[in-house]
């Protein structure tokens, strides 16, 4: 009985220290792929050239599932406003749900799905081909040339996704809302123009986007530079990042919206 | 991929990506709401402020001619003091008239001014002495039964 208990004691401290020893390596590399981004930083077409596989290889996706959501949101809240007899706040809302919420979420969750599990699968493949440690024999730091541009381009890439997916929602609820169901087209933008503040809602936005192009990123390169190198294990390692950052964004959200808008 | 292909395409990817933000800023939102150019301060003392807020338009004729910076309580004469920001294109008699008012049946509130004859204007830092608080729903019920009640008993 006491064995027992000594085994189940055991076996929880041991997930406990390794699960914090994870995090604490997580933390290592971040800040490891700040100091070695230099190199990529002054090769700057190296971050070009992961720009182009994350970035525009995700604007496709972004751009049509942009407008579909500004679509639904144009017919849903159209529905319910129009209870009410206040229709003429449609492109508000609308434009509020996107460039607040919809918008920089949406398309986080989208872009760790998109680009995030190609980034982890390509970094662990590299790691299981020893690909890495090929480099690291020439003297070539794996994170300074691998990790960081990839990093990099996320960052840049997402709030500019995240502005799209917005810009593309907003003309998917005028398309709805002013074409299809006959709001007034005047009323729609000048209502919105009312209500929505640049500094307030959309610089808030886009530093949203920013931080999840951050978080997102880490730990695609992250979960991918400690996979195991097996298939198995990049299989494995490619799941997680899309969960976790998954998570992540959507915690990270509350938290940002809690401080960024807080019912003044 | 070739280089300059590659180039071309993120450059796209990149000027997609501003002119988005450029529609968000200028067509969606509008600039001149917050950072509007230089403006003055007013205070206004009210009795009462009802469900007035920070940042609540201030209308003259309708038009929106400035905002409401802060709300504060003063605890020595027991009242609401308004601070507010009013563009400096606009000036007003000192004895403007400021009333909390409510916009549609339910809607937020404002503060209305309506404009005095005096040829002097405000200045920064002026209070406004002439104020109307806001209408409270419940004291103005009330208000209307105790008539209504003393009607019946002196008609008796």
């Amino acid at each position: 009985m006491l064995n027992k208990a000594n085994v189940f004691l055991q076996g929880l401290g041991f997930s406990l220290t390794s699960r914090m020893a994870r995090l604490g390596f997580a933390s290592k590399f971040f800040v490891m792929t700040l100091l070695y981004s230099g190199t990529a930083l002054r090769r700057f077409h190296l971050v070009v050239r992961e720009v182009y596989f994350t970035g525009v290889m995700s604007m496709i996706i972004i751009l049509v599932s942009g407008l579909f959501v500004g679509m639904v949101l144009g017919l849903q809240l159209y529905q319910t406003l129009q209870t009410y007899g206040s229709a003429s706040a449609l492109g508000t809302l609308v434009a509020l749900t996107l460039v607040r919420e919809l918008g920089p979420v949406v398309a986080a969750l989208l872009f760790a799905s998109r680009a995030g599990s190609a980034i982890t699968a390509e970094i662990g493949l590299m790691k299981a081909t020893e690909q890495l440690s090929a480099m690291e024999m020439m003297a070539v730091n794996p994170i300074a040339r691998v990790v960081a541009p990839r990093f990099w381009a996320g960052v840049i890439s997402m709030p500019l996704l995240a502005a799209m997916f917005s810009a593309m929602g907003i003309l998917g609820g005028y398309l709805i809302g002013v074409q299809h169901l006959g709001v007034d087209s005047g009323t729609f933008w000048s209502q919105m123009q009312a209500s929505v503040d640049v500094r307030e809602d959309i610089v808030n936005g886009v530093i949203k986007s920013f931080v999840f192009g951050i978080i997102v990123t880490w730990i695609a390169v992250f979960e991918g530079y400690d996979c195991e190198p097996t298939a198995e294990g990049v299989s494995g390692a490619t799941t997680r990042t899309v969960v976790t950052s998954s998570l992540a964004i959507l915690a990270a959200d509350f938290v940002l919206t809690a401080f960024m808008f807080r019912g003044a | 991929m070739n280089r300059s292909t590659l180039d071309l395409w993120v450059g796209f990817f990149v000027a997609a990506g501003i002119v988005a933000l450029g529609f968000l800023s200028l067509k969606v939102g509008t600039m001149d709401t917050t950072t509007a150019g230089a403006t003055y301060q007013l205070q206004a003392k009210f009795d009462n402020i009802g469900g007035l807020k920070p940042r609540a338009p201030i209308k003259s004729a309708g038009v929106v001619v400035g905002r409401v910076t802060d709300i504060r309580f003063d605890s020595k004469d027991y009242i609401a003091v308004v601070t507010m920001a009013i563009d400096s294109r606009y000036q007003f008699p000192r004895d403007t008239f400021a009333t909390i008012n409510t916009s549609g049946m339910l809607g937020d509130q404002y503060i209305g001014f309506e404009v005095g004859g005096d040829p002097e204007m405000f200045k920064s830092g002026d209070t406004i002495k002439k104020t109307q608080s806001a209408v409270v729903l419940e004291k103005l019920i009330s208000q209307f039964m105790f008539n209504k009640a003393s009607e019946g008993t002196e008609k008796k």
